[in-house]
């Protein structure tokens, strides 16, 4: 069953004045841990320091992504799937088979743990594309498996891609993210790379697939806040091609970095201070040459300013990048030790997992904290061309996660 | 003479006990009102309710009143539809009026309201917090590119077109208002104003008078269809060039300022001789095209050193799609007035019945432009009666980048909307050009009044980000999610792109 791209080649304007009936605001612990010589970390370090910020969720929805997990299967994508029913599973692996070879199919391993429940049918794929359709499309492989998930998403009523990248893997669902880091028995695991999140919605979403961290390929992001320019942000993503139909403002923030680093080229430490941009006060004092570049970026990229309080973890096989809103309405700590470079909502998540840190300080508004595996390539994936209509899609086109308003705090 | 069937609209009302028969109102009022013989004597005939009598009178003695006269009830024939009919009858002219749309239409932005937050994102409070109101006014580009500076940073690897945009300290401006159609004294005050508040004046299509050159970097220069004034050194003066294709109050018109307005100063300025009359065509004689615009548009920045050069159009049904093909004609901004936009002199049968609202052209073209990936290569700005900063807001989270002020500008040098610009007789000394009027207007005391009122509204803005969580201007332009309506119907919501109050 060819699956018809074009469907999704262009984005509809009537889309944006129906506008998402709701909006989901994103929750209110994370951390994100890192180390940059690239040794692996068990993801027990991760749960410990989401244990301990606790109450900043309130058991309705904890997540992770680890990376460097799955070194015997580097090379393959990993697709994370959470089923709801045995012929959703069906449907999709049908799917998935038609367009991968398919090295392992396995369930997630888990163990019962008390306050999970509901879980759907967890599996995890271990995959190549069949290289022949690649040559066929004239597609990299990138391209390729977005046009996957997205179809996956779109097509499969009761199927959803968690994750979809290399050497990577999210875990999410719906209980304190301690629970459900027990629950997919993360200490299992070992990555250099860590994110992790808890939320706080007020009414229950009861559905997995709504949880942090949102993905796609290897990309992953954890976001504490509102943006209170959501509705600029996502008529300017529109412009681009992205829709933004989930209604989160975690979605502007993802596809925001998806223009900005890989459609516009723009360094990692440009994009946060297009994101989260500096006071005209402190441009005008800048050499000129700089204030000219802040300007610059101010006035193009000021509808895609994030403006309220927000902090964001951004993951991805290179390492990570935390930012904060530009006032820091948000909180967000940040420690070094050694080669691990960590950042949390907590500094007591920080001296959970660090006792001991070389630095312990307190990223300034809008001051990016990057983080950069050693041997690891920059987040750019060059190979992937697709338009932005189908990467929103792909992370997008799933069932709403609830039907009234979420509030967090 | 004939008798004429129009009443007198006003009473003029002394209490002659109180008064000192002093004569004040005999000399303020620039309508002719008051004989004296004695004691004052009121034609009320000639009355147009401007108060400057009743603000000068210093023993506070006189009232202007509604006349009361009863009419025989009809909903379908209204007093003034009757009055149109005998005074047309009585001349066989095309009754003349001023200032903006009275009639009740809708009125949208008292439809909209806008949103705060409460608890889940914090208000910002603006008296403790930087709130940014910078704007560039201009065409910016699709992105930014940098490359490494070879200092650990980075710089800009080619520009993004920012030296041809306008920085705006606030993003109000005042609206063109020519000179002949007000004084000299007013454009002395908005220039000034201008230059104080980091914002633009807007000649109008009369010229820039040689007093105003030291404010130059805050005037934007017109270009109408009249051509008045328009010569190389004045492209070069401005900030930013307008061609002026159309005005909301009288969309499709052309103008006329009657020869006696046309002094030597006037004359001077607008390159015209002194005592004929000043006609601009409805039409420029140049563009009956959009290609014919795109010419203008690069003649004016061939001959400007490429000044930003923006396009001003009345908002008319269809003007998602004329803005369009300005912006790709290659206009930096988009001045869209809506009907309800001031006049110094207009048809009442076109001021009142042509047009759409602005607050719905906007709308639609900043949708347009959207839909078009264009939105950047143009800013927008929105005017046709900006009442109050809470308008401005809306406006702004409609899509403007802007708002331009012209009645709202005029009311704080004592402007009282009566209506009357066309006379020429302006007791307040703005439209007018007698000169014992218009020395009633100190260009100090006039900017700084408009100085105060920019300040005004600038907090209110402020204060209105700070409610809704945001710290810039930006997020806020365009962010229609902000907005709300109440009692719209739903295609109008739909066009506004606002969800109604609960949603």
């Amino acid at each position: 069953m060819p699956y018809d791209l074009s469907r999704y080649d262009g984005f509809d304007p009537a889309r944006y004045r129906e506008e998402s009936p709701f909006k989901i605001h994103g929750g209110c612990g994370l951390m994100g841990l890192c180390d940059e010589s690239g040794a692996l970390m068990s993801g027990e370090e991760a749960i410990l320091a989401m244990a301990v910020q606790r109450d900043r969720g309130n058991g309705l929805g904890g997540g992770y992504a680890g990376y460097g997990i799955y070194p015997e299967f580097a090379d393959h994508f990993c697709f994370h799937m959470m089923y709801h029913d045995l012929k959703a599973k069906e449907e999709a692996e049908a799917i998935l088979d038609q367009h991968f070879l398919i090295e392992v199919a396995e369930p997630m391993p888990t163990r019962p743990v008390k306050g999970i429940t509901d879980a759907p049918l967890l599996w995890r794929y271990f995959m190549t594309p069949h290289q022949h359709i690649l040559d066929e499309r004239e597609q990299s492989a990138e391209d390729y498996v977005v046009s996957v998930v997205m179809l996956v998403n779109s097509r499969v009523d009761g199927a959803f891609v968690a994750s979809s990248g290399k050497n990577m893997g999210a875990f999410k669902g719906v209980g304190f993210p301690e629970e459900i880091g027990h629950y997919f028995r993360l200490e299992e695991y070992a990555g250099h790379t860590w994110v992790a999140h808890n939320r706080f919605p007020t009414n229950t979403p009861g559905w997995w697939g709504g949880a942090h961290p949102f993905t796609l390929l290897d990309w992953s992001i954890v976001h504490n806040g509102e943006i209170s320019s959501y509705g600029i942000n996502s008529r300017y993503l529109e412009q681009f091609g992205y829709t933004c139909s989930l209604g989160t403002d975690t979605e502007v923030a993802a596809y925001l970095f998806d223009l900005l680093l890989r459609r516009h080229k723009l360094p990692v430490s440009l994009a946060c201070k297009a994101l989260a941009a500096p006071l005209w006060d402190e441009i005008d004092r800048m050499p000129e040459d700089e204030a000219a570049l802040m300007r610059s970026l101010r006035a193009v990229y000021g509808p895609g300013m994030l403006n309220g309080p927000f902090a964001i973890v951004l993951g991805f096989n290179g390492g990570m990048v935390a930012l904060n809103d530009r006032i820091k309405l948000r909180p967000l700590v940040a420690a070094r030790c050694g080669s691990k470079l960590m950042v949390a909502s907590e500094e007591s998540a920080i001296r959970t997992v660090l006792p001991d840190p070389d630095e312990v300080w307190t990223p300034k508004a809008g001051e990016p904290v990057i983080g950069r595996v050693k041997g690891m390539d920059w987040p750019i994936h060059g190979d992937l061309h697709l338009g932005a209509a189908q990467i929103s899609c792909a992370v997008t086109a799933v069932e709403p996660a609830c039907d009234a308003e979420e509030v967090t705090v | 003479m004939q008798q004429t069937f129009v009443q007198p609209e006003f009473r003029v009302k002394i209490d002659y006990d109180k008064c000192h028969k002093c004569g004040r109102c005999v000399q303020q009022c620039g309508w002719g009102v008051y004989d004296f013989n004695e004691r004052p004597i009121p034609h009320d005939e000639k009355c147009r309710a401007c108060h400057r009598c009743v603000t000068f009178c210093p023993a506070h003695c006189i009232t202007i009143e509604k006349n009361t006269l009863a009419f025989r009830d009809n909903d379908n024939w209204s007093t003034d539809a009757r009055k149109a009919v005998w005074k047309q009858s009585e001349t066989g002219g095309v009754l003349l009026t001023s200032m903006g749309n009275p009639k009740p239409y809708e009125r949208i932005f008292d439809k909209l309201v806008l949103d705060a937050c409460q608890v889940t994102n914090p208000s910002i409070d603006p008296l403790r917090e930087p709130m940014e109101l910078r704007t560039y006014l201009g065409r910016k580009s699709d992105s930014v590119s940098a490359e490494p500076d070879g200092r650990g940073g980075y710089k800009l690897a080619s520009s993004a077109g920012l030296e041809r945009n306008v920085k705006l300290d606030v993003p109000i401006i005042f609206a063109p208002m020519s000179y002949g159609s007000v004084s000299l004294n007013v454009h002395r005050s908005l220039a000034l104003a201008a230059q104080r508040c980091g914002i633009l004046m807007n000649t109008g299509e009369g010229g820039l008078h040689e007093d105003l050159y030291p404010y130059q970097d805050n005037v934007i220069v017109q270009v109408a269809s009249g051509r008045f004034g328009v010569s190389p050194e004045y492209l070069q003066r401005g900030a930013a060039i307008e061609i002026k294709i159309g005005q909301g109050a009288k969309p499709g018109i052309g103008g006329h300022l009657p020869g006696e307005k046309i002094d030597r100063e006037v004359s001077a300025t607008r390159m015209i001789p002194q005592g004929s009359d000043a006609i601009s065509p409805a039409p420029h004689h140049d563009i009956y095209s959009i290609e014919d615009l795109r010419q203008l548009i690069y003649a004016l920045k061939e001959a400007s050193g490429y000044k930003p050069v923006g396009v001003k159009i009345a908002a008319v049904h269809n003007v998602a799609a004329i803005a369009s093909g300005i912006v790709r004609a290659g206009a930096d901004y988009i001045y869209l007035d809506g009907f309800r936009g001031g006049t110094g002199a207009a048809p009442a049968v076109i001021r009142d019945h042509i047009g759409i609202p602005v607050a719905i052209a906007v709308a639609a073209v900043d949708q347009r432009l959207r839909d078009e990936g264009i939105r950047n290569q143009a800013s927008i700005i929105a005017a046709g009666s900006i009442r109050s900063s809470a308008d401005a807001a809306k406006a702004i989270a409609l899509g403007a980048d802007v708002v331009a002020i012209g009645t709202a500008s005029l009311l704080a040098l004592g402007c009282h909307l009566c209506q009357s610009c066309h006379t020429g007789k302006c007791s307040w000394g703005i439209t007018t050009q007698k000169p014992e009027l218009t020395r009633r207007i100190d260009p100090e005391w006039g900017a700084d009044r408009l100085t105060n009122l920019i300040h005004a509204w600038s907090h209110e803005l402020q204060e209105i980000l700070g409610a809704l969580g945001v710290n810039a201007v930006e997020s806020l332009r365009g962010s229609r999610e902000r907005l709300r309506s109440i009692g719209l119907d739903e295609q109008t919501c739909r066009i506004l792109g606002v969800k109604p109050a609960g949603l």
